[in-house]
Order: C-alpha cells, then structure tokens, then sequence
C-alpha cells in the first residue's frame, strides 16, 4: 500500500518578512528551509526537535492556515496553493489540529456543546438536531459523557479539555490530524490516558498522524517514522527503529544523549565516568 | 435529556452573576453609587409625577424665593426659585432626564463606532490599523473640550450635535482600548482553532474574539458616562450645548452664575446634582473594574 500517500510535502520553504522599525531594514527570516516527506494513511509521523526549530511553521502550514512561501504541498495527490485558490469546506475538514496548551484552545465564552457543533455548522449541511446528536456522540467516544455537553471549558481539567479539544478536531472527520505537543501540558498518568485514546481513535477512524513532540519517550511509544528537524532543516527521516538505533546526525545523537534514561546500565556507565 | 441541560445553562449563567455580585457587594462606595443611580433613572422616568411644578412655567409673584430653609422660604418652592421664577427643584428632576439622555446616547455611539473600528484596527493590522490609529491620535492630540466646542460650533449649538460632538471627542478611547484586547486575544490558541474549524474573518471578530474583549470595555463605558454628562454640562454652561429653557444642568448653571453673590442657591443645586452623579457613576465604574478584572480578584 505504499501507493496510499495522504500529504507529500516538497521542498517547503516559508520565510517571514519583518522590519525593524518603521524605517527599518526589512529582515527576512527563514522558518523552514526546504522540507520534503510524505505520510501514509493510518500511520504515524512524529516530528522531533527543539523550540524555534519551525515545528509550529510547519504544523500552520499542514493545517492551511499560512501558506508556504515556495514548495508543493499535496493532500491526497492533490496540490494545493492557498496563497491562489480559495480553501473549499471539502479541504478543509481534511486537516485538524489539536494544540498543546488545552487551557489556551478552547474560546472561555463557549460552551462545549457550541465547541463541538460550530465546525460542523460552518463545514456541512447537518441541520441542528443532526450537530447536536453528532457531537453528543463523539464526546462519548473521547471518555466524555453527554451531561458535559452544556457546560463551559473552565469546568473541565486539563486532560479533559484535551479530551474536547481532539473531539472538535474530529467532529469534522479529518483525515489527517496535527498533534502539536498535545500530551506535553499535561501530567504523566493523564500523557498515557490521552496516548492511549489517540491510539484507539486512530484505529477507529483510519486516522494519519502528525505527531509534535520534543519528548523521545512519548514519539518512540506512538510513531511509526520519524522526522527530526534542526534549525528548519529535516536532519534525520526515517522509520522509527531505524532512527532510534542507528542515529545519523550529529544533532539526533546529541539529542538522544540528552533523554534521562533510568536504567541500572546507564547510571553505572554515567558514574563510573563520573568518578574517573 | 433536554430538561437537564437546560438546568445546567441557567445555572452558569446565574453562578457567573452571582458571583460578581459577591464581587461588587464587598465595594462599599460601589454600591451607594449603584442605588444612587437607580435613584436617578426612577427620578428620571417618573419626573411629571415627581416634580411640583413644570420646569419651564414662571411664577411671577416669586422672582428668586429662597429655599424653604433659609429666611422668606416657602415650602410651595422646596428648593426656591430661579431668576425668571421658575422653580429650581422641578427644573433639577426634569434636567436628569437629560442628564441621563446625553450619557446614554454618547456611550452607545462612541461604545459602537468604537468596537467596530478598533476590531478594523486588531484584526487587519497593517495600514487599516495605521489609518485609523492615527486618526486616533490626531482627535486625541486636542483638549477634549476644546475639540468638542469647535465641532459643535460647526454643527450648531443644539443638545443633539453636543451629544454627537462629545461621542467623537470620547471614540480615541474605546478604540484603543478594543485594539490592544483584540491583538492580545487574536494570538491565544483558540482563535487559529476557530481558524481551523473554517470561521472566516467577520465571524471571528464579532463572535470569537468580541465577547473575550468586553470587560475592560464595560468599565470604560461606565466611566466615560460621568464624563459625558460633565461635558455636556460643560458646553450647556458656554451656551453650545441645551438652549434655554431646556431644564438641563449645565445651561441652568450658566442662566444663573450673575446671581451668584445675591442668590446662590439658584447656581448652587444644579452645581450638586452634577457633583452627586458623576460622583456616584465613577464609584460605579470602579466597582466594575474590581469585579470584572481577574487579576484583582480575591477569591
């Protein structure tokens, strides 16, 4: 099935233009310098590397809301130009995005309920009955019940909110979902909670991921490839195993160094080094 | 099913008004100001039934009667009467109703015009925002009633254009204002969220963003209302704002201010009224910051 390709990205490059001051020289930053990968549908891609490095350029990208300033995306073989074309409601419930922060991405003045129906009120023909009844559903199917349908977002707790932050991502049915750091606002009991859905979710609905993340514990659990970013430049791709054997950057090694590891192997090896 | 979530709604809305209630009660001076208000709207409304006598209709028999403390005072005129013999307590229950007018209608111009614009401004940014901001600036260069008395006399001295001269006086305020809660609220997660679940632009500034923006508005509206009754007193007192006889505070104070050594009590009650509810109205203001600022909240 490796014909089954959803999102190929090709050579994306996305600069920003900003000055210094109102007479200022203007000062181009480049974000992203030329990223090239596609994903399979129903796979997992996990994106690693450190702050400032363009993952959150490359997931408003993915998500159509910036537009690349060169590069081909394609979606399902299609190309797609937003800085040309205007986005239809078709492409757009084919990418969602859950964020990190669930204290920060649900609107405070809205109601879970309005939450949920507003995507599909503005994406499809569903008359208000059908909306309520859809999104009643998914909040069950994220672990959340229909008596949480009326309620505001500050009700809720973290893992919670992240729970009805990925349910109006899904209301749309998307078939690919940006997962911008989701686990990492939050504590670890409720990290394996979420993983855990996400992991059923993606098996129910044939989802593909795009997986955020600086924690190499959370990506080696959950992703199928890959991707290892360094100042806007794709450093290391591949499948899982073979990134996190036989690492072959610089960066990556670096970067697998600096994961705390608890193992009786490692802390002898680290004071025996210490001690010398 | 449906009976519960009903349930639900209503008590959210009533927990969030009970508790600022709870916040506004502990404000003392807030509160005074608040029945003082109420007071003055009931004054307002109910003035025919109020009031002993027309505002506008002269005893002849009682050129300036003194009130009815003060030696010759009568209780037919409780706060004596003015110049022209007209009696000054009427004249003050009818003049709250324009009071009240003036305050109103200037902040539901300068409150809506400047929402609207200072969106325009937050949201588009660029040379929308330049434009606007600037202009901003250049009505705020000017002292404010300064500014308002040119326009009104380019207008022509009626309470109306006053009103509509003092609206574009207080807009700097409100735009300012909505511009800086807008850019700080269009960078928070939940807007590219709404952007991503395929809101467009409009719907974004008014249902999105707009309701996230409006406690700080709301303090700057009840306070500005003192202001606008305090400048359209200001221009009644030049002579450009309400034209005699209109009952209005300000114009009352002006008609009466060569009387002042040989009968002050005809300037000196309008001269209170206006004092009392700005006063009260700025106790009302604060109390709203309190309440509806998170960062003083002590809970």
């Amino acid at each position: 099935m490796s014909g089954d390709t959803i999102l190929e990205a090709r050579n994306l490059v996305r600069e920003y233009h900003t000055k210094e001051g109102m007479f200022g020289k203007p000062v181009v930053t480049r974000a992203l310098k030329g990223i090239s990968f596609s994903l399979e549908r129903g796979k997992t891609l996990a994106v690693v590397g450190e702050s400032g490095c363009g993952k959150s350029t490359l997931a408003r990208i993915l998500t159509l809301i910036d537009p690349a300033t060169e590069g081909e995306l394609l979606i399902e073989g299609e190309p797609i130009d937003i800085r040309k074309d205007r986005l239809t409601r078709e492409l757009r419930r084919k990418v969602q995005i859950v964020f990190q922060n669930p204290y920060g991405s649900l609107n405070p003045r809205q109601k879970v309920g309005d939450v949920l129906t507003e995507p599909l009120k503005l994406n499809t023909d569903m008359n208000e009955q059908q909306r309520r009844d859809f999104a009643m559903d998914m909040l069950v199917k994220v672990g959340l019940g229909p008596e949480h349908y009326n309620r505001y977002p500050h009700m809720f707790s973290g893992g919670q909110r992240q729970r009805i932050a990925i349910a109006r991502a899904l209301v749309l049915k998307p078939k690919l979902l940006i997962l911008d750091e989701p686990v990492s606002a939050l504590d670890l009991s409720v990290q394996a909670q979420i993983l855990n859905l996400l992991a059923d979710l993606q098996e129910e609905f044939n989802l593909t991921y795009l997986f955020i993340s600086h924690d190499l514990s959370v990506v080696r659990y959950i992703a199928d490839k890959v991707m290892v970013m360094y100042f806007g430049e794709v450093v290391e791709y591949g499948t899982r195993d073979a990134v996190f054997e036989n690492p072959q950057h610089d960066y990556t090694k670096t970067l697998f160094n600096a994961t705390p590891r608890a193992d009786v192997e490692h802390i002898k090896a680290r004071l025996a080094a210490a001690h010398s | 099913m449906s009976d519960a979530s009903i349930d639900v709604k209503a008590e959210t809305r009533l927990d969030l008004l009970v508790n600022f209630w709870k916040h506004f009660r502990t404000n003392k001076g807030a509160v005074i100001g608040l029945y003082f208000f109420i007071g003055l709207i009931l004054v307002a409304v109910f003035a025919p039934l109020i009031a002993p006598h027309s505002p506008i209709e002269q005893y002849r028999d009682a050129f300036k009667a003194p009130p009815v403390w003060m030696e010759g005072g009568s209780w037919k005129f409780i706060l004596g009467t003015d110049a022209v013999g007209r009696d000054i307590l009427s004249r003050i229950i009818f003049g709250s109703r324009y009071s009240l007018f003036v305050g109103v209608v200037v902040v539901s111009i300068a409150l809506s015009v400047g929402i609207f614009l200072g969106l325009l401004a937050g949201t588009f940014r660029g040379w929308v925002d330049t434009i606007i901001m600037r202009i901003m600036d250049v009505i705020l260069a000017f002292p404010s009633l300064l500014l308002a008395l040119v326009l009104v006399a380019i207008l022509g001295p009626t309470l109306v254009n006053a009103m509509i001269a003092i609206a574009i006086v207080q807009q700097p305020y409100y735009v300012r204002l909505t511009r800086a809660s807008v850019i700080s609220e269009m960078s928070r997660e939940y807007v590219m969220a709404a952007r991503v679940s395929g809101v467009r632009t409009p719907r974004l500034m008014f249902k999105t963003v707009l309701p996230n923006c409006m406690a700080p508005l709301i303090v700057q509206a009840a306070l500005s209302f003192s202001t606008a009754i305090l400048d359209a007193a200001a221009l009644g007192f030049l002579g450009v704002g309400a034209q005699p006889p209109t009952p209005e505070w300000g114009t009352m104070l002006a008609e009466s201010r060569e009387f002042i050594l040989n009968a002050p009590w005809i300037m000196a009650f309008p001269g209170f009224a206006i004092l009392i509810t700005v006063v009260a109205i700025n106790l009302i203001g604060d109390g709203l910051r309190d309440a509806l600022d998170p960062k003083l909240k002590r809970s």
